[in-house]
């Protein structure tokens, strides 16, 4: 398979993500699109890895699964705390410091 | 050869299959389950690049752990139901940006008239993403990016902690909301916010459309987050 598939294939998931991040209210579902999004970042970068035979975009691709670990970490915290203060779980009920 | 592109398209179908199900799924708990089906397919694919290290990576993290706490987190706020792809313009302009990216970001890949992306890649040797290998160039050239990754894991529990715990926290900020402590005399609310009411249980399940947001209707919306 040539490369070129593997970014397109990358290019299609994060534009879905992007997609999804912008029409979803419920937090938890765009956390799971930014997941997405930085998945099709992974991808491209195993892809373009692979495709000059070095190891170390391998390495970066791991240090993003680090990064996205914590992001979700913090902000399934954010999610109970503002179901434990009862706000709506929605964004566009979290308008506090909307200006 | 025959049997990689097999191999390429089925999993290519299964990525984008779970990501289109993330997105378009009502229930909360029916998108994560969408992501792991994608988290899967996408493991698959990083086997096909030689990356078997973080394939196996991501099936055991990604897969098996994150996704776990979502379905946690799913399960305690209970899934809420919402409409997709939303009335207003946001609703309607998220499908259209989304279209417009991938127009734009197809162009470059294919159009960018690179002749290394046509490759199948450079020669590479065998355990080219092995355990081994990836283990010996993090643990060597990588080492202070290693270091650092997992002192911000080490921050980020600490950060879930504090924000999820009961007592400390944000809780200080909205009073006392617990149900164990429901019982007990309310807290002495200084600016009349919405925290501390007396009456814990009527204001306990919270529609997810509505705009007074939680509890007392009086209390003006600013007094929430």
């Amino acid at each position: 398979m040539s490369i070129a598939w593997y970014l397109v294939l990358s290019g299609f998931i994060f534009c879905i993500g992007a997609a999804g991040v912008i029409a979803r209210r419920n937090p938890l579902v765009i956390l799971l699109c930014l997941e997405l999004m930085l998945n099709a970042g992974n991808l491209a970068l195993v892809a373009f890895s692979r495709m000059v035979g070095n190891r170390e975009g391998q390495v970066f691709a791991l240090i993003v699964m680090v990064v996205a670990a914590c992001e979700v970490v913090v902000g399934l915290g954010l999610i109970v705390a503002m179901y434990r203060r009862r706000v709506p779980i929605d964004v566009d009920e979290v308008r506090e410091l909307r200006g | 050869m025959l049997l990689e592109q097999i191999l390429f398209f089925v999993a290519a179908a299964g990525a984008i299959g779970g990501a289109l199900g993330v997105v378009l799924l009502r229930n909360p708990f029916f998108s994560v389950l969408a992501l792991v089906a994608h988290l899967v397919a996408l493991a698959l694919l990083f086997l096909l690049l030689r990356a078997e290290f973080v394939a196996a990576a991501q099936l055991v993290v990604y897969a098996g752990a994150v996704m776990v706490l979502y379905v946690f987190v799913v399960a305690y706020i209970g899934g809420v139901e919402e409409t997709v792809g939303g009335e207003g313009l946001i609703g309607r302009t998220g499908p259209v940006f989304a279209g417009a990216l991938l127009a734009e970001l197809t162009i470059a890949v294919v159009g960018s008239g690179l002749g290394a992306l046509n490759t199948r890649g450079a020669h590479v040797p065998a355990g080219f993403g092995s355990p081994g290998a990836i283990g010996k160039l993090l643990l060597e050239k990588f080492l202070i990016p290693f270091e650092a990754a997992s002192f911000l894991l080490l921050v980020a529990a600490v950060a879930a902690v504090v924000l999820a715990s009961r007592r400390r926290g944000l809780e200080e900020l909205g009073g006392d909301e617990l149900p164990e402590r429901a019982g007990r005399a309310p807290l002495p609310t200084v600016d009349g916010g919405d925290g501390a009411r007396p009456n814990v249980e009527d204001a306990r399940p919270i529609p997810a459309g509505t705009a007074e947001g939680p509890g007392d209707p009086t209390v003006s919306r600013g007094g929430g987050w």
